[in-house]
């Protein structure tokens, strides 16, 4: 992959970075096929290049925007974030990108604006996985306005010095660090804003084990696993169980978005 | 001579005890491409997977030799004790991994597993009812227990193979063909033993 420019940026965690060699290469992706080598071995396939994002709903700004435009006017930066995966492993990544509300505040939300909705590239011919599925694609994801507005928010293009991997979501995803992984929506080509929640594909598949917010609590079991702890990948296989954190570590800065709600209910 | 009699002929001439050695050297293999990081990036879970993966198998095959000799005249039983004793022992490789490697021998999660998860429940369930059957799997046994009571005990095999599949179902995020294709096949097998006694 291409190397990148990038600053760097405020954003790093206590703890080592996973090696690239397995964050690229132990991946869910089930456009790919849902083993966790399967992304690697059939990603190649995609085309990525041209590739726009048609940006709309309860917008001023709508359109469709071609991927050069929407990088033209922001900074990519490095920022290490903690992953935590719903399956009770996680990573720590070097991503590259910019926050998720730069280009939010350049499609100018209307006044009504109170969700986004964010949707996968759907091509079964390049995505195999998308072949005779069950699975409901396109993969559909969404976040309320104000956890998409939140800085730590971010559009990925790169990891690791150089642009995404497409086993990893390229040319560009989400990374939503405080949220189970699936939240953090790949190959992103439609963002919408909407006054009503959206539906989110995971949660369409099984609503009593995956929620709208799907924010990391080590205290909210899901019903088949303990999210009590995680376990680090690339670490080999006697790397030690790690205690999951609260918001996966960014209580600091997101606690706040959920001020009174019962996290037991809005799993 | 068919091609059947001449394999049963293959069969009086080879014994079974080169089986334990052959079928344990898979695991051997296993675990130490696991501990040399040759198994990807989480061989923790490749590790515990194949192990049951393979005692699935093996379990399956036990199934498979009644069959085998009804409806094909392969007679396959001697080696039997061999395949099942595998299967536990891959199935215990299978426990130990989730117990040590996997759960770290943390207790307080492991009882919550083994109580809450349905899927750690039945796997649970479906190891116990190999235990006596491991501890059986010997001639003394027979001869102590007497051969009808000895084999009423086996036919635990039924629920052990059922469940072991069933395990396997569940624990995935998503339906998907092969472990669905295990129970199938399992609950083929099974069946085809009521099957069989209705007719006797």
């Amino acid at each position: 992959a291409k190397p990148l420019d990038v600053v760097k940026s405020e954003y790093t965690v206590d703890g080592e970075i996973t090696p690239r060699d397995a964050a690229v290469t132990y991946n869910n992706f089930y456009e790919f096929g849902t083993g966790k080598g399967d992304p690697l071995a059939n990603a190649h396939t995609l085309t990525t290049d041209p590739w726009s994002v048609e940006i709309g709903g309860l917008v001023n700004n709508a359109g469709t925007f071609g991927l050069d435009d929407i990088l033209k006017d922001v900074t990519l930066e490095e920022r290490i974030y903690r992953f935590r995966c719903v399956e009770a492993w996680s990573m720590v990544v070097p991503w590259i990108g910019f926050s998720l509300s730069e280009l939010l505040k350049k499609a100018d939300p209307q006044s009504g604006a109170k969700y986004v909705a964010f949707e996968t590239l759907y091509r079964p011919e390049e995505m195999p996985g998308q072949k005779n599925s069950r699975f409901p694609y396109p993969y559909v994801e969404g976040l309320r306005l104000d956890e998409a507005m939140n800085p730590l928010t971010m559009i990925a293009t790169g990891m690791y010095g150089e642009e995404l991997p497409n086993q990893n979501g390229a040319p560009l995803r989400l990374v939503v660090p405080w949220k189970y992984g699936f939240k953090s929506i790949k190959s992103i080509v439609k963002i919408t804003l909407t006054d009503e929640q959206p539906p989110t594909t995971w949660n369409l598949i099984a609503d009593n084990e995956y929620g709208f917010y799907s924010n990391v609590n080590p205290e909210v079991d899901h019903p088949r696993w303990s999210q009590a702890s995680e376990r680090p990948i690339g670490g080999g296989l006697f790397a030690k169980r790690i205690p999951t954190l609260m918001f996966n570590g960014y209580a600091d800065e997101v606690a706040s978005l959920y001020s009174g709600m019962d996290l037991r209910t809005n799993f | 001579m068919t091609q059947t009699q001449r394999l049963n002929q293959v069969v009086k001439t080879v014994s079974a005890w080169p089986i334990y050695i052959v079928g344990v050297l898979p695991a051997a293999w296993l675990f130490y491409q696991a501990v040399s990081n040759n198994l990807g990036a989480d061989p923790l879970k490749a590790l515990e997977h194949q192990l049951g993966e393979w005692a699935l198998q093996l379990l399956i095959a036990t199934l498979l030799i009644t069959p085998l000799r009804d409806l094909f005249k392969i007679n396959l039983i001697k080696y039997r004790r061999a395949i099942g004793l595998l299967a536990f022992f891959y199935a215990l490789g299978h426990l130990l991994t989730y117990l040590w490697l996997d759960q770290q021998w943390w207790w307080s999660a492991i009882w919550k597993d083994i109580t809450k998860r349905p899927y750690i429940i039945i796997g649970v369930i479906s190891f116990l009812a190999m235990v006596p059957l491991a501890i059986t799997s010997n001639n003394l046994s027979i001869r102590k227990l007497g051969p009808l009571t000895w084999r009423k005990l086996h036919q635990l095999t039924y629920i052990v193979v059922p469940l072991a599949a069933l395990h396997f179902v569940l624990l995935k995020k998503t339906w998907q063909l092969e472990p669905i294709l295990y129970l199938g096949v399992g609950l083929l097998l099974v069946g085809y033993r009521f099957w069989r006694k209705r007719l006797a």
